[in-house]
C-alpha cells in the first residue's frame, strides 16, 4: 500500500522531479542544445509536459479512489500547480518567443485559428483552478461549489489534447491516445457520480 | 525603383557564372569519386554569398542538413538526419516515361555528363512557416525535360521518390501512401528558377536532403520539391501530388508561397527563417514575384492554393 506517510516524505523529491524539465529545457534552450528550430522544440515540450500532467491529475482523481492509492490525492495539487506553470510557460514563449510581443497578430491567431482557441481556452479554464487551489479556498467556497469548479479540468483537458491533435501533421496517434485516455476516465467519471448512484438506488 | 538581383547581374551569367565541373567528362568521373569522399569539391562561400539577395543570410550546412521534413525516414525535424544512414543512393537510375517519344531509364552519372552544374542560392519556405537560406548546386529540369523529348499532349510532369522500406523507416508504416509522389505544370517545370539538385554547400546531397537527386521550385512550399527521384513521367492530366491527396483542405497541388491565403490552421503571412529570432514577413511567391507570376496570370491564387 501506498502511505500517506511515504508520500508526504517524498513530496520535495517530486517536487524536484517536476520543476526539473523546465530548468533543463531553459539552460539548453540558451545554450543552444535544443536543435536548429530551438523556439519551435522549447513550446513543443512545454506543451506536452503540461497537457501530460493535466492528464496526471486526472489518474489520480481516478486511482484515489481505490482505498491503497488513496494518498496518491495528497500530491494532486502539486501536479495541477506544476501543469498550470507549463502551460503558463507555454503560452509566455509563444507570445514572447513565437511572435515577440505582436498582440495584434496573436489576438487574430487565437481568434481566427481553431486549434490556438481550444488552446488559449484551455489556459483559460486552468486560472481559476490554480488560483482556488489552496486549503482556505475549499473552506471560503465549500467543498461542493469548489468541486464543480475543479470540474473545469476536464474542459481543459479536453481542449488542449484537441489542440495538440490539431497541430500535427499526420502522426496522430499520441494525441489520439491521449484524447482517448481522457474520455475514458470522464466517462468512468460521468458513471461513478451520476449512473451509478442511480442505479443503487 | 525597386532593384532585383537580376538587374544588377544579366541573369544568363548570373546563372553560369561558376561551374564546378569543368567539361563533361570531367563530371562524371568526379561524381563517382566524390560518392566515397563524400564531398567533391569545397563549398565557395564567397560566390554562395555573391548569389544571395540583400536582405538574406546562408543557412549554415548543420542547419541545412539536422532540420528535414523526409517523413520516408521519420516524423521528427531530426529523424532524416538521424535515420538516413543506410540508404545508398548509388547507383542510381531515373525513368522517364509517359507522354515522351522514347521512354526510357537513364543511368544518374551518364545524365550528369549532358548537363552543367550551377550554383543556385534559393530561399526555401515550408508551408509550417519557417524558411532558409540554401546554397545548391544543380542543373535545370527542362536540360532534363528536353532530354527526355515530350510530346505536345504532355501538359503536366509528375515525379516520384524511390519506395525502399528495408532503407527508409518512415516507409514502413503508412503515415502516407507511399511512395512519395508530387507534381509541376509543364511552364512551371520549363521555369529556369526551377532545378533538380544534386548537391548543397559543394557537397553532394545527403541522404536527409534527397540524395543522390531532388526537385528545388524555390516560389513553391517545400514539400512541392520532391526528394531522392526515381520516376519522372509525362502527363496530360494534372497529376497526384500525396500531400494534397492526403489532406485536400490544407495543401493544393500549386502550393505557391502566398501570404494572402493561410493554411486552414495557422497563418501563412509570417515566417521563422532558422537561425533568426524574429519572425520575417513572409514575401509573395517566396520573394520570386517578378520571375513567376505571369505563370499564373487570371488564375484565382486562393481557389488555385
Amino acid at each position: 500500500m501506498l502511505t500517506t506517510k511515504f508520500i508526504r516524505r517524498n513530496k520535495l523529491i517530486i517536487f524536484f522531479l517536476l520543476i526539473t524539465p523546465s530548468i533543463l529545457w531553459s539552460y539548453q534552450f540558451l545554450s543552444g542544445a535544443l536543435g536548429v528550430n530551438p523556439i519551435e522544440k522549447l513550446m513543443d515540450e512545454l506543451g506536452l509536459m503540461a497537457l501530460r500532467l493535466i492528464i496526471a491529475t486526472l489518474f489520480i482523481s481516478s486511482l484515489a479512489e481505490f482505498r491503497f492509492l488513496r494518498s496518491l490525492i495528497e500530491i494532486r495539487r502539486m501536479i495541477g500547480l506544476f501543469a498550470f506553470y507549463y502551460v503558463c510557460l507555454h503560452f509566455l514563449s509563444y507570445i514572447i518567443l513565437d511572435h515577440f510581443f505582436d498582440i495584434q497578430f496573436i489576438i487574430k491567431d487565437i481568434i481566427k485559428r481553431p486549434f490556438i482557441t481550444f488552446g488559449f481556452i484551455s489556459f483559460l479554464a486552468l486560472i481559476p483552478l490554480a488560483s482556488t487551489s489552496t486549503k482556505s479556498w475549499i473552506k471560503k467556497l465549500g467543498y461542493k461549489t469548489w468541486k464543480k469548479i475543479h470540474y473545469l479540468i476536464y474542459l481543459a483537458a479536453i481542449l488542449s489534447s484537441i489542440h495538440f491533435f490539431m497541430l500535427v501533421r499526420v502522426n496522430k496517434i499520441e494525441p489520439a491516445i491521449y484524447i482517448g485516455l481522457i474520455l475514458l476516465l470522464l466517462i468512468y467519471r460521468i458513471y461513478k457520480r451520476i449512473i451509478y448512484p442511480l442505479w443503487a438506488q | 525603383m525597386k532593384i532585383l538581383p537580376s538587374d544588377i547581374t544579366p541573369y544568363s551569367i548570373y546563372i553560369n557564372r561558376r561551374k564546378f565541373i569543368k567539361g563533361a567528362g570531367a563530371a562524371a568521373l568526379s561524381f563517382s569519386i566524390s560518392r566515397k569522399t563524400q564531398a567533391n569539391h569545397i563549398g565557395d562561400n564567397d560566390l554562395y554569398k555573391e548569389l544571395l539577395d540583400n536582405n538574406d543570410t546562408l543557412n549554415t550546412f548543420e542547419e541545412i542538413t539536422t532540420y528535414n521534413n523526409f517523413y520516408e525516414f521519420g516524423m521528427g525535424k531530426t529523424d532524416p538526419y538521424k535515420n538516413s544512414g543506410s540508404f545508398n543512393p548509388i547507383p542510381w537510375t531515373i525513368k522517364l516515361e509517359g507522354l515522351i517519344n522514347k521512354p526510357k531509364t537513364i543511368d544518374l552519372e551518364k545524365l550528369l555528363s549532358l548537363v552543367t552544374i550551377e550554383d543556385r542560392v534559393y530561399r526555401l519556405r515550408c508551408v509550417e512557416a519557417w524558411s532558409m537560406v540554401i546554397p545548391w548546386q544543380g542543373f535545370s529540369l527542362s536540360k532534363l525535360i528536353k532530354i527526355a523529348d515530350p510530346l505536345s499532349a504532355a501538359k503536366f510532369v509528375q515525379f516520384e521518390t524511390i519506395f525502399r522500406p528495408e532503407e527508409m523507416p518512415g516507409q514502413r508504416r503508412r503515415i502516407l501512401p507511399w511512395p512519395y509522389v508530387e507534381g509541376l505544370r509543364i511552364d512551371e517545370a520549363m521555369h529556369p528558377l526551377t532545378i533538380l539538385s544534386t548537391g548543397l554547400y559543394g557537397h553532394d546531397l545527403l541522404n536527409q536532403n534527397g540524395a543522390p537527386i531532388r526537385l528545388v521550385v524555390p516560389w513553391k512550399y517545400g514539400f512541392k520539391s520532391i526528394k531522392s527521384i526515381v520516376t519522372i513521367r509525362f502527363v496530360d492530366k494534372e497529376p497526384k501530388a500525396t500531400w494534397p491527396m492526403t489532406a485536400p483542405s490544407e495543401y493544393g497541388f500549386y502550393s505557391n508561397v502566398n501570404s494572402l491565403v493561410d493554411h486552414p490552421r495557422w497563418s501563412q503571412s509570417t515566417e521563422r527563417r532558422i537561425g533568426e529570432f524574429k519572425r520575417r514577413k513572409t514575401m509573395m511567391f517566396n520573394g520570386y514575384e517578378e520571375e513567376v507570376s505571369h505563370l499564373y496570370k487570371g488564375m484565382d491564387l486562393k481557389k488555385f492554393y
